[in-house]
């Protein structure tokens, strides 16, 4: 299925009452990154969540191709459009990498363990594919929640700190996955500290000039 | 569909192996409660008999209660509920099966172990199968409205006392019925009407409580 744009319109959110953001507008076209920025506390997790359909919104709507996500039947269809990997990468310690990958695939699409050793060696986990996660590192857990990347199919990704614990060559290995996937019409929106003025096409939406 | 109920019955059977600790809690908790009785009281059996009945469903409700709080603890602490929340799959089904392996851990192994406790407490032969047959009912109710409990405090930090205190309330129906269908059994009287009373309250929550655990799930997770 082709990629439609992401709009939003007017979006706005309230927590504990205090307003962290109010009529952000912006249309996400295909191809497009965004990196959303601002000070801790500005409400980078929450518009993420927000998109990722996890926290209403206290006014506003978003729109995948027109229809709207928030409500209504568009909140079905857009489950099957997008991929949130959050704060908590969602690894069990108890499982082994393999089988954690296997039932978060599963949870929209079941893929195949070839695929998932393929994806694991791509984050350069090979070796550890049947080790139980809680023996792995941070940065290793992390990688284990990344290779997600590579084994779905959701055009929309929205990556809370993806780059947190991961090493230099990591970080630069999922700017060009990051890169990749843009390039073939897929949209990213992310946070992170780390900066990406150097990647190509970046845009960069500062919630502290916007709210 | 069906393959997301196996895959997810696996998930949990592993994760219960692997920390074999926590699946053995309520079990061990059950069996010391009712093994700590006849020590405490004395081995008379006309005693015993007429307190079998409250000490095993006392004990299969505190053990229930204990393992509750961690029914969704750590899936909401290391980012699981969100992704379950976020998929296209209805997680009113998820959270039935999830609902569903926690029984067969807790309530079904007590069923299991209940015919050696009745019989320790000088239960006889011919009350251990309604015995069996209200702890079968039974434990799924307290399973079930215990997850609406364990979803409804999964975001709070010590939500063990605050759990207990909205769901002892609820338990008090399944219990009285449990126990009355044992006190008529052991008095020969037929217990039919307690276990068609409990049967009721089994295909009720079976049938609402799983919308009711997503609804405070959903909550839990927004917050």
């Amino acid at each position: 299925m082709k990629p439609l744009p992401v709009e939003l319109d007017e979006l706005a959110c309230e927590r504990d009452q205090r307003e962290l953001f109010a009529s952000l507008s912006l249309t996400l076209k295909p191809g497009e990154v965004l990196q959303v920025a601002g000070p801790n506390g500005s409400g980078k997790t929450s518009l993420l969540r927000i998109m990722a359909g996890l926290l209403p919104a206290s006014a506003g709507d978003m729109r995948y191709g027109g229809e709207s996500v928030l409500r209504g039947s568009g909140r079905l269809a857009w489950r099957q459009q997008r991929l949130y990997i959050g704060h908590a990468p969602a690894v069990k310690g108890a499982l082994t990498a393999e089988e954690n990958l296997a039932w978060l695939c599963a949870l929209s699409r079941p893929v195949d363990s070839d695929r998932i050793w393929e994806a694991l060696a791509k984050v350069g986990l090979r070796g550890f594919e049947d080790v139980p996660c809680q023996n792995l590192s941070a940065g290793q857990k992390r990688r284990v929640a990344l290779a997600r990347l590579y084994l779905e199919h959701h055009p929309v990704w929205i990556l809370d700190e993806p780059f947190t614990a991961i090493d230099k060559a990591g970080v630069a290995a999922l700017e060009q996955h990051i890169l990749a996937h843009a390039g073939e019409g897929g949209m990213v929106v992310l946070t992170t500290h780390h900066g990406l003025d150097h990647l190509p096409g970046v845009r960069c939406l500062d919630l502290e000039q916007a709210g | 569909m069906r393959r997301i109920i196996w895959l997810l019955f696996c998930r949990e059977w592993r994760l219960a192996w692997r920390r074999p600790g926590d699946l053995l809690n309520p079990l061990v908790f059950f069996a010391l409660v009712v093994s700590l009785f006849p020590l405490a009281v004395g081995p008379e059996p006309s005693v015993l008999r007429t307190m079998a009945p409250g000490v095993i469903w006392v004990a299969a409700l505190l053990a229930t209660l204990l393992s509750l709080d961690g029914m969704f603890r750590s899936d909401y602490e290391d980012g699981s509920l969100e992704q379950w929340v976020l998929s296209p799959h209805p997680l009113e089904l998820m959270v039935l099966v999830k609902v569903v392996h926690h029984w067969m851990m807790s309530g079904l192994a007590m069923v299991i172990l209940a015919p050696l406790f009745g019989m320790m407490l000088a239960l006889p032969g011919s009350v251990l199968p309604v015995l069996l047959m209200t702890l079968l009912l039974g434990t799924p109710v307290l399973s079930l409205l215990g997850a609406v409990g364990a979803a409804l405090t999964v975001g709070l930090k010590s939500g063990g006392l605050l759990l207990a205190l909205l769901i002892l309330p609820l338990y008090i129906p399944v219990l009285i019925l449990g126990t009355g269908a044992m006190d008529a059994a052991l008095q020969g009287m037929p217990v039919t009407g307690f276990a068609l009373w409990l049967g009721c309250l089994a295909v009720l929550a079976l049938t609402l409580a799983p919308f009711a655990i997503a609804a405070g799930l959903r909550i839990g997770v927004s917050e």
